[in-house]
């Protein structure tokens, strides 16, 4: 009985540092913005800790609800262009180029990472600017005879900036799915007279399921709270709601974005709920 | 030639892989409704073969006919060949319902039509009930019979077979064995299978095509290739044998007379050609009976040797008999009143055979 006892408190201690680093980093800071979030904006930017639900009120006014379609509307053409694009790289590394250039090819793909994605999402501003490279090669060529003005400070740009963020978090999930899809498995399917298509969409898709799922998560998430590339990239007209939320804080009402935050956290909670179920129904195999 | 139309049909075909010749001009016809065995050690190009025949590898050279059709440019899935592959292979995305279904749906037919063949393959392979089952719930033995189902429901030219019996336990093996052999005789479509096992080969073939290097060797019923083995690789591949080299003194009307181990010895050549003064028999371990005295006055190949070793493996034993600097194997089945325990190691024996039993090997 002791000895039992003693053994569970040895397992509590061995918890402890990773306990320690969840409530500092995680706990307590999401603590603090629930709290926050349901106080009442100071008068010079500080917080007065009269608890109410105004904030909650003002946020689900129907004066936001086109920034949150528009937010779910961007996260989900970025993840959709995510899969589209990512899809065929990863099947290409997984299952089409020579084993040999695997690692190269998956290291290349996720090399960006080496340089802060601010200073990535600045090199697009001078790609994509009025006089970026992007315009300057169009008009050598002699494509254009003006300058595009939609390529930069549009959803256009927006898109661009988040595709190419999280496009790495779309192949790599998807790669590790295809890897482990058995070739033979795809031999079968062909002799059984399914042709490239069906094999396509009736063994190798299913197959990557949880990759697809996982890419989903993974790229949607983010999208739909980012605020550097709408925010550097975006129009002025554009408000999402990751910059709404940055907004309210440099316009020191810490309530209001704490509480807009606090549903950005409630709809991704949802959605990965959803998806977890989504993946859960074929997880045994 | 007017004869059918022959279910498989592969004309020279030579498959290589960089410097590597899997496939040397590889001929061969599977009759329709023939149970068909490609017998050869591993390495020997068999897989290759049946895999050039779904399509799943393009030959360098030669033509793939499958009744009739020249099908060397068409892509698997407009094959009507279907393959039972070594380790089943099944989708394991789809429970055995779906597995068996998918070559249908491919073909869009109607529910009700895919619903009806369906429970008619798994009722033929002895698995209704199975539809909900998932493949990674199954046994070995079961796997395979949804891998038989799956190919047979198609109604294919031919069933191609690639070691199908290899994964599976002994005692099951054998049941299989059995159990294909019905299916085959049950729905009358030709069955080609790979093999590296002799006996599996010798009891469900039709024929069998002895291949080794890529190249075939010699095909024929079991009893043709067993009984009249035309190389020494298939004397010794397929069974055992004892291969004694000879001297040819002459020949006359399609017989030779040869000088095997000091004796002069006339065998038919059943066909054969023989060049040269130097020749290879083969003589299958069981025709050779063991003496302790010589016979006197006989028509049979009679040697005298020593017994080397001796080896009971219950339902018989082995022998190595010394002969001159040749060692030559011996085998006989275990009877009650059999001599077997009167021969002792170091014993001087007398071999002796049939001149029927002897075979002229082509070098």
């Amino acid at each position: 009985m002791r000895a039992s006892r003693g053994h569970e408190a040895n397992r509590w201690i061995g918890l402890a540092p990773s306990l320690l680093w969840l409530g500092v980093v995680l706990l307590l800071p999401l603590g603090f913005i629930i709290a926050v979030s349901f106080a009442e904006r100071g008068l010079h930017g500080g917080v007065q800790w009269r608890f109410g639900l105004e904030n909650y009120r003002r946020a689900l006014d129907p004066l936001y609800f086109p920034v949150y379609a528009r937010s779910f509307l961007m996260a989900a053409v970025t993840t959709a262009l995510c899969l589209l694009i990512g899809y065929p790289v990863a099947y290409a590394i997984a299952l089409r180029v020579n084993p040999r250039w695997k690692q190269a090819l998956l290291v290349l793909s996720i090399l960006p990472f080496w340089t802060s994605f601010l200073l990535r999402t600045y090199a697009w501003m001078f790609l994509l600017r009025a006089e970026g490279f992007v315009n300057t090669m169009l008009l050598t060529l002699g494509v254009i005879e003006r300058p595009i003005s939609w390529l930069l400070y549009s959803d256009f740009a927006v898109v661009v900036g988040q595709v190419y963020g999280e496009l790495p978090f779309a192949i790599l999930p998807l790669y590790v799915a295809l890897e482990r899809v058995d070739v033979r498995v795809i031999e079968a399917a062909m002799d059984l007279g399914a042709n490239r298509r069906q094999v396509f969409w009736r063994v190798v898709v299913p197959l990557t399921r949880p990759g697809i799922i996982t890419a989903l998560v993974l790229v949607f998430i983010p999208s739909l709270g980012a605020f550097i590339t709408p925010d550097l990239l975006g129009g002025a007209k554009s408000a999402m709601l990751g910059t709404v939320i940055q907004n309210q804080f440099v316009q020191r009402n810490p309530p209001m974005g704490s509480a807009l935050s606090v549903l950005l956290i409630l709809a991704v909670l949802a959605l990965l709920v959803m998806a977890w179920r989504a993946a859960g129904v074929k997880a045994r195999q | 030639m007017a004869t059918a139309i022959s279910a498989i049909r592969v004309e020279g075909v030579t498959k290589r892989y960089g410097a590597v010749t899997a496939l040397e001009a590889v001929s061969l016809e599977v009759e329709r409704g023939e149970f068909l065995t490609l017998l050869g050690p591993s390495g020997s190009g068999k897989t290759t073969l049946l895999r050039v025949i779904a399509g799943l590898e393009r030959p360098d050279e030669g033509r793939v006919y499958l009744g009739g059709a020249d099908v060397t440019d068409l892509p698997p899935y407009r094959r009507r060949v279907h393959t039972v592959f070594q380790q089943y292979v099944l989708f394991p995305h789809l429970n055995v319902y779906k597995n068996i279904a998918f070559g249908l749906e491919q073909k869009r037919l109607p529910r009700r039509e895919i619903e009806r063949r369906v429970a008619a393959a798994l009722e033929l392979v002895r698995l209704s009930g199975y539809e909900r089952r998932w493949p990674h719930e199954l046994s070995g033995g079961e796997q395979q019979r949804v891998a038989l189902a799956r190919a047979l429901v198609l109604e294919p030219e031919a069933l191609l077979l690639d070691e199908p019996l290899a994964a599976l336990d002994l005692q099951l093996r054998k049941e299989m064995q059995r159990e294909l052999k019905r299916l085959q005789r049950e729905v009358g479509i030709s069955f080609l299978m790979v093999t590296h096992d002799q006996e599996e080969a010798l009891a469900l073939s039709d024929r069998i095509a002895v291949i080794a290097e890529g190249r075939l060797q010699q095909i024929g019923t079991p009893r043709e290739v067993y009984e009249n083995p035309e190389t020494a690789f298939v004397a010794t591949f397929l069974g055992a044998a004892n291969v004694f080299e000879a001297e040819v003194m002459a020949r006359e009307n399609g017989d030779a007379l040869l000088a095997l181990c000091g004796r002069t010895v006339r065998v038919s050549l059943n066909g054969r050609r023989l060049e040269g003064s130097r020749a290879q028999v083969a003589v299958r371990p069981e025709k050779i009976a063991l003496r302790a005295r010589p016979l006197r006055k006989t028509d049979l190949v009679q040697l005298e040797g020593v017994i080397e070793e001796r080896l009971y493996l219950g339902d018989a034993t082995h022998w190595r008999v010394r002969v001159g600097d040749q060692s030559v194997l011996v085998t006989a089945p275990n009877r009650p009143g059999s001599r077997a325990e009167a021969f002792r190691d170091g014993q001087r024996v007398f071999l002796c055979w049939a001149r029927e039993s002897i075979v002229v090997l082509s070098q």
